[in-house]
């Protein structure tokens, strides 16, 4: 086989090769890892996160606008900080309050982010300071049979 | 008796270890000999189309058919939880991480690494390798690492065309033929597969699995007995040994990149 032939064979595996790559990465992934340089970050307090996870996406209105990068144990306060990571170009006003929501019935846990009205908007290193726990599913349980048996109770 | 049974077993290990020194000698003179296998791209080339594109083929064919047994498979499993849209993260996410790179690496091993082990190993025979090292021309330069970058560079290029030939395969059947929505095929897909996590991981696990397939296959010829017998024998160890490396360093790789992701 002359030189030209394989070369334009090679040249088009080649190609394959990478218009392949590039499907996986374009349709198949997304490039949802927010870059550092143009995201901040901030942290929310929560005394009890569930189930949620390092990477787990932070919505609001629905929208994926951040991932949580890091949650750790404040050992002054006994609480979990979780630290979200947002994209810079999604600016929160100060009093924004953060939830840890489950998506579907058996699904992902993810921090849901609800707008304040405050002017000033969230800075990096800034703290969340409403925050709502995750529903642990025992405690819910639990208050539903208590107030199961509170209504059976003879008055 | 025993004494003769312990000596076989010290002369087993003490060959078994003779044997990985100098294969991973052999290793480091292939890089140290890649020179010109970058000088003259054109040998790396030629070789790139009798490993890489001659398996173009049998890489296409079978990851159509393991993602089009994926989609039916899938499909039957994620129906009883009602969940029939997560049809693609199951084919994606199962394609890209594992069955991508290992797949193609079998049968990369078993299409070419053979090949390459046969050819090496009949050169070697014929004294073909001597007949350069006469003329001054290093064998391993022109002939080995050539070969050895071909197998590293077609490796990646094979796992992904394998990956997108299988979604392709899971779309088919999911979506044309069974029916599960495609906007939420695509999305769900999407939404779930990371390229840093998944994606990339799955490239450099192809790009390892290339390194040591090449390296075992051009050993093995390198190291073949000059007999016919020698040659065969050295070619099913090939496809044997390579195979093994495969699935434990794909164990290996994958205890690291995705331990602790959740």
């Amino acid at each position: 086989m002359n030189r030209t032939t394989l070369d334009l064979w090679v040249g088009l595996f080649v190609i394959a090769g990478i218009a392949a790559l590039l499907f996986l990465a374009l349709k198949v992934g997304s490039m949802n890892t927010v870059n550092t340089s143009d995201s901040y970050e901030v942290v929310a307090r929560f005394e009890n996160i569930g189930g949620l996870k390092v990477r787990a996406p932070v919505k609001s209105a629905g929208v994926v606008v951040g991932r949580v990068v890091d949650i750790r144990f404040d050992n002054e306060r006994y609480e979990a900080a979780v630290t979200l990571r947002l994209g810079k170009h999604y600016a929160f006003p100060k009093d924004t309050s953060a939830a840890i929501l489950t998506s579907g019935l058996l699904g992902e846990q993810y921090v849901g982010l609800a707008a304040g009205g405050d002017s000033v908007k969230l800075k990096d290193k800034d703290q969340i300071q409403l925050t709502q726990d995750a529903v642990v599913l025992e405690n819910l349980i639990g208050q539903f049979l208590y107030g199961k048996a509170q209504e059976g109770a003879p008055q | 008796m025993l004494r003769r049974a312990i000596e076989n077993l010290g002369n087993r290990t003490v060959q078994g270890i003779w044997r990985m020194g100098f294969a991973a000698r052999f290793f480091f003179a292939v890089l140290l000999h890649s020179g010109t296998a970058f000088r003259r791209f054109g040998l790396t080339i030629r070789e790139m189309y009798f490993t890489g594109v001659l398996s173009l083929i049998i890489i296409l064919v079978s990851g159509l058919f393991v993602g089009m047994v994926l989609g039916l498979q899938g499909y039957e499993t994620l129906q009883t939880y009602g969940s029939e849209e997560a049809l693609g993260i199951l084919v994606a996410l199962s394609l890209v991480r594992e069955l991508g790179p290992v797949v193609a690496a079998l049968l990369f091993a078993s299409r070419a690494g053979s090949a390459i082990t046969a050819e090496i190993g009949l050169m070697k025979a014929t004294e073909q390798l001597s007949a350069m090292e006469m003329m001054a021309v290093d064998p391993i330069a022109r002939v080995v690492a050539p070969r050895f970058w071909a197998g590293v560079i077609s490796m990646p290029l094979l796992a992904a065309l394998f990956s997108a030939m299988g979604i392709f395969g899971g779309y088919l059947v999911g979506v044309q033929l069974i029916g599960v929505d495609e906007g939420s095929f695509w999305a769900q897909m999407q939404s779930a597969v990371d390229f840093e996590q998944d994606i990339l991981n799955g490239v450099i696990k192809s790009v390892v699995f290339g390194v040591a397939i090449s390296t075992i296959a051009l050993f093995e010829g390198y190291d073949a007995p000059p007999t016919a017998e020698g040659v065969s024998g050295a070619t099913t160890r090939t496809v044997v040994t390579s195979s093994l490396a495969v699935l434990a360093l794909d164990f290996v790789l994958t205890a690291f990149m995705f331990r602790g992701l959740n």
